[in-house]
């Protein structure tokens, strides 16, 4: 009696097959290959015999850890990351903040125009913008101009092209962290302001005291996920310098494609993407241990 | 005043923040080279289509506009098709294994797909699927952010209307097919506007896995196109308007659902 109509698990493995199978087939499986691969020095011969593939142990790591190139990588990815989040993460709150007062109206218009840029494909926005750096005619530098400053090369001038990508990052992304902003924001209860306010405390004092601590866990969110999304910087340099100049915007991903899918280093560049992976792992239990140093 | 104060930076930075797209159409409807020159127009003098007449009959981006509404639309269907019944049964059923299988799931959110990329090219090249919409197609038939979001919201739903529906003597799918679908429909609408988004605005993979123009999604036939037209701001920003109004469409009509979308994705736990 009971049995007749509780669930079957008999259902549910139907119900679950297709989306299972896709992931182990597409995903899980891939992942497990590219491990075995890092291990390996497949490339380009091997496309004509797997028979050349060899296992090299750790040597593709230890190569790595020699390669200029990767070094570069590397340090380009991390200055990018150092140097976006702050500004993604800081630019989102006051905009999380402004919108989020009582005193104005049409919130709905002005949440929309900072949010567009984040919905919009990364490729045609790279693009756009690779126009708007343009030393002789781009908008960006006839603005500067009027107020007095010299034309600039952006995205030419090797240490201001990575900057320069960070910028348009930042405008691409801010809007997604400013929307889990202002639902953080309304989640703090009024009345902590208004008893903040009884006791004659002013709008920073209040900024401080309640705004800060009870907005940690979303702030927390939000700088590992962008911390974690820009670690996969990719497209933007690929669009707007290929890399250059001399490097310097070349990202852990750029390099992996390029070893993987340029020269067909499949070994060395599986071993690239597990570095990343590594990292965004790092930052992940990182994150992991800091929630609970908070709960505990 | 301080009000008027407010409401003088919201509007600057929010200018600000649409320049760039304000600059790509105007640039759009110039003639050639109009787009370079200094100091800078803003507003074209008049609005002409040779840009867009250009690409879409000279170049092919209206082929590669097809492929991304064609890609787009596949993955999103059988996404939402698959990861609901995914979410459903870990929701409401149980069975053997079935939070090992779920942190299971859990645990590969934090691999990042690019470490697939090099295996899924040589498997799929191996079968000869390279290059055709198949690629793209099954890296975006299930996700687990998904199914986690379709599980949320199922377990809301009570046992006692799926009991019912099996006292009347309905099978697991029609329940699923009655019952969980229509009711799942607002989580549904917002996974489908964040899976079709997604996957047209997608680069890498598409730019791995499609390697002749007749294939390309938008996005791999504007960097294709860039390299040749560095110098052309104007048909470019015509390819950039082309890529980039779909998305800003589909967007303002399901904003609700989108933004509600990204507000369930931060409070997983």
């Amino acid at each position: 009696m009971k049995d007749s109509y509780s669930f079957s698990s008999r259902a549910a493995y139907f119900f679950l097959a297709p989306a299972v199978i896709a992931i182990l087939i597409f995903f899980f499986i891939p992942v497990i290959a590219a491990f075995i691969m890092s291990f390996t020095d497949f490339d380009i011969y091997a496309f004509g015999s797997l028979d050349t593939v060899r296992f090299i142990g750790f040597r593709n790591y230890i190569q790595l850890f020699e390669d200029p190139l990767f070094w570069q990588s590397l340090q380009n990815t991390v200055y990018y990351v150092v140097l976006a989040t702050p500004l993604a993460i800081g630019i989102s709150l006051g905009a999380a903040i402004l919108l989020n007062t009582k005193l104005i109206k049409y919130k709905g218009f002005f949440r929309l125009s900072y949010f567009i840029p984040y919905i919009t494909t990364l490729v045609a926005v790279a693009i756009v913008w690779r126009f708007i750096y343009h030393p002789k005619f781009g908008i960006l530098n006839y603005f500067l101009g009027l107020f007095g400053v010299n034309p600039i090369d952006w995205l030419g001038n090797p240490t201001l092209a990575m900057p320069a990508i960070v910028i348009m990052s930042v405008w691409k992304t801010f809007g997604y962290n400013m929307i889990i902003f202002l639902a953080g924001l309304q989640n703090i209860p009024e009345d902590l302001y208004e008893a903040a306010s009884l006791e004659g405390a002013n709008e920073w004092q209040k900024f401080k005291a309640i705004t800060i601590p009870m907005l940690a866990p979303t702030t927390l969110f939000v700088s590992i996920i962008t911390i974690v999304g820009y670690f996969q910087l990719f497209a933007e340099p690929y669009i707007m310098t290929q890399g250059g100049p001399l490097n310097k915007t070349l990202s852990i991903v750029g390099y992996m494609y390029q070893e993987g899918f340029r020269w067909w280093n499949m070994g060395y560049s599986a071993s690239i993407s597990f570095v990343l992976f590594f990292i965004i792992l790092i930052v992940t239990v990182i994150q992991f241990k800091l929630q609970k140093n908070r709960l505990a | 005043m301080k009000k008027l104060f407010l409401y003088t930076f919201l509007a600057i930075t929010s200018i600000i923040t649409l320049i760039p797209f304000i600059w790509m159409i105007s640039a759009s409807f110039m003639p050639d080279g109009k787009a370079s020159v200094y100091p800078p127009v803003f507003f074209p003098t008049e609005f002409l289509l040779d840009q867009y007449v250009h690409l879409l009959t000279r170049l092919s981006v209206a082929r590669s506009f097809l492929n991304s509404i064609i890609l787009s639309t596949m993955v999103t269907f059988f996404s939402l098709f698959f990861n609901s019944m995914a979410g459903y049964a870990f929701a409401k059923y149980r069975f053997a294994g079935k939070s090992k299988l779920f942190n299971l799931l859990l645990v590969n959110m934090i691999v990042p797909s690019q470490v697939t990329m090099l295996p899924l090219f040589l498997m799929l090249k191996s079968v000869g699927l390279i290059n055709t919409y198949f690629a793209i197609l099954v890296t975006g038939l299930a996700n687990i952010f998904g199914i986690f979001l379709i599980r949320q919201h199922c377990m809301a739903i009570p046992d006692s209307l799926i009991e019912a529906a099996k006292m009347d003597g309905a099978t697991d799918f029609q329940v699923y097919r009655k019952i969980i679908l229509p009711l799942a429909v607002p989580v549904l609408v917002t996974l489908g506007i964040i899976t079709f988004l997604g996957t047209w605005n997608d680069f890498l993979w598409p730019l791995i896995a499609l390697t002749d123009d007749s294939m390309y999604t938008l996005p791999v036939a504007l960097s294709s196109l860039m390299l040749e037209h560095t110098k052309d701001p104007e048909l470019m920003m015509a390819g950039s308007v082309i890529t980039i109004i779909p998305v800003i469409i589909v967007f303002l009509v399901l904003q609700r659902y989108y933004i509600k979308g990204i507000m369930m994705g931060s409070v997983k736990e």
